[in-house]
């Protein structure tokens, strides 16, 4: 077809040119993330792979099921879910008075004139800058910084989603109170009320309901976070499938995975509760 | 004075059961924070954090940080280009073209690739493909596959009927129906869709070598095991600094379009 076109001396093909271009520098970046990823499917399918692979995956039925396995499980389960937990509440404790400081809208020295003075300003921008370092490193770094300082354990998988999600709290939380409805804060603190009355009786009615969803919302991505967490020593479901998949036990690991979609959808269904019982 | 509002008994309920949830999690982890604060944590977590100053900057590093950023990149682009050209695959049984039977397998299917996290995929992938940005680039391909499937299937669900079905009444094949009637409504959210999970593809690709497969994160792994801190402090920057930039470029691109 293509060659059809732009062969044909009566109707010439206008875009003909650009369209080899495009095709050609496609085929360039395609070829350099090839070679950068080290795509050699053919890996997949030697002898050696294929035999591996095979024993993993034959492993998966039946999957493990015997009552010592599965109470194990059923603990590392429980520790995942408390561990998800206590980082949030952790989180939440940083992030509440985080996001007190950071919204300009509970600003008392921008009453009347509209600016802000430029010391409470310095102050709020800290701490904005403290939030983005706290949520650009990722949770996973920061389960592997803190094994090394705390040792193997759950303590590290707590510390790193309070930390993270601390930054990640505090910037939306204050995002969803700025853009809530200004008006009752704003009545509040001009006739003379404090920073906390202006927030509990002004900001929070206006936007709990987003603000609750929202930390539901984060709630289950922890839970996500630390089966991840495991992986690097963090203790609970995830260091266990680790284990398994490193020892190639097929049979866990297919328990592990099974149990692992039932959490999630689990931690789904719940949020889903407490969200549709305070919309 | 008005009256004041009514407190919900479930309210009550919830509340203390949350609260119970919360104590029970706390009560039930063995964290050590005697640890954390003695003072021999604190002096050593001061050394830890001695220990990654000065990063690493020499010209023979940078150059090392560069390839792996490269990796990581390409590892990304890759698996959501895969990603992407499986996911419309999928996405065509998955949203009901092909009867409702194959609409509820493959959705199945979508579900599950998607509920299993990259990093989890790329562990057990680790296991077929070996260590290196292979793995990591599968892992990501698997798990977008189901995001992506998903999403386009829901895109092309959620598109107008009438002009594909037009087409078909007078006579085209379903194949060019699809293509000229149903693709073009639906491109412009595919493409949105496929750009966004390429901008957490990204993210997730620097982190998903800690477990050996691949680019920045497998750097860190590797440095962090021979205690090598402040190469580990830079390659922890670099992270950084390439997902200050995703961010940054996002918050233009998205500026842009959404403007012009």
């Amino acid at each position: 077809m293509l060659f059809f076109y732009a062969n044909n001396k009566d109707y010439p093909d206008p875009a003909w040119r650009g369209r080899v271009t495009g095709v050609f520098i496609a085929l360039v970046v395609l070829w350099a993330l090839l070679v950068g990823s080290e795509f050699k499917p053919w890996i997949l399918f030697d002898a050696r792979s294929l035999s591996a692979t095979g024993r993993f995956l034959n492993g998966f039925i039946p999957p493990a099921h015997s009552a010592e396995f599965l109470t194990m499980l059923l603990h590392a389960t429980w520790q995942t879910v408390a561990m998800a937990t206590a980082g949030l509440s952790l989180a939440l404790l940083g992030a509440i008075p985080l996001t007190l400081i950071v919204t300009r809208r509970l600003s008392i020295s921008a009453l009347g004139t509209g600016r802000i003075s430029r010391l409470t300003g310095l102050v709020r921008q800290c701490v904005r800058w403290l939030l983005v370092l706290l949520r650009s490193v990722p949770e996973l770094v920061w389960a592997l910084l803190l094994v090394r300082i705390v040792g193997l354990g759950v303590t590290a998988g707590v510390l790193a989603i309070a930390l993270t999600y601390c930054g990640m709290l505090g910037k939306v939380y204050a995002e969803i109170l700025e853009s809530s409805d200004t008006h009752a804060t704003e009545t509040l603190l001009k006739n003379g009320n404090g920073r906390l009355v202006a927030f509990f009786y002004g900001a929070l009615p206006e936007s709990a309901s987003e603000l609750l969803s929202y930390t539901m919302y984060r709630w289950e991505c922890a839970i996500r976070g630390s089966v991840v967490m495991g992986f690097v020593g963090a203790g609970g479901l995830g260091q266990r499938m680790d284990e398994s998949i490193k020892m190639m036990a097929g049979n866990e690991v297919a328990t592990m995975l099974i149990v692992f979609m039932l959490l999630v959808a689990a931690s789904d269904g719940m949020s889903k509760l407490l969200r549709r019982h305070w919309a | 004075m008005p009256i004041p509002p009514t407190v919900r008994v479930s309210t009550v309920i919830l509340l203390l059961g949350l609260a119970a949830f919360i104590v029970a999690s706390f009560a039930s982890l063995p964290l050590a924070w005697s640890d954390l604060f003695s003072a021999e944590a604190v002096r050593s977590s001061s050394e830890f954090l001695h220990g990654f100053m000065p990063p690493d900057v020499s010209p023979a590093f940078l150059r090392k940080i560069a390839i792996a950023t490269q990796e990581t990149l390409a590892m990304s682009a890759l698996g959501t280009l895969l990603a992407a050209l499986l996911g419309i695959m999928l996405a065509l049984p998955a949203s009901g073209r092909y009867g409702s039977a194959l609409r509820a397998i493959t959705r199945t299917i979508l579900n599950s690739l998607r509920s299993v996290p990259e990093l989890i995929w790329a562990s057990m992938l680790l296991i077929a493909a070996g260590l290196g940005p292979f793995a990591g680039t599968l892992a990501l391909t698997v798990h977008t596959t189901g995001v992506l499937g998903r999403l386009f299937a829901d895109a092309i669900e959620n598109g107008q009927r009438l002009p594909e079905a037009t087409l078909r009444i007078n006579g085209s094949k379903s194949i060019a129906a699809f293509l000229y009637a149903t693709l073009p409504q639906t491109l412009p959210q595919i493409m949105s869709y496929t750009l966004y999970r390429w901008e957490n593809n990204i993210r997730a690709a620097a982190i998903l070598g800690i477990v050996g497969a691949g680019g920045l994160g497998q750097m860190l792994k590797y440095h962090l095991s021979l205690f090598q801190m402040q190469q580990a402090a830079s390659v922890i920057l670099a992270m950084l600094l390439l997902v200050a930039m995703v961010d940054a470029l996002s918050f233009v691109w998205r500026r842009v379009m959404t403007t012009a």
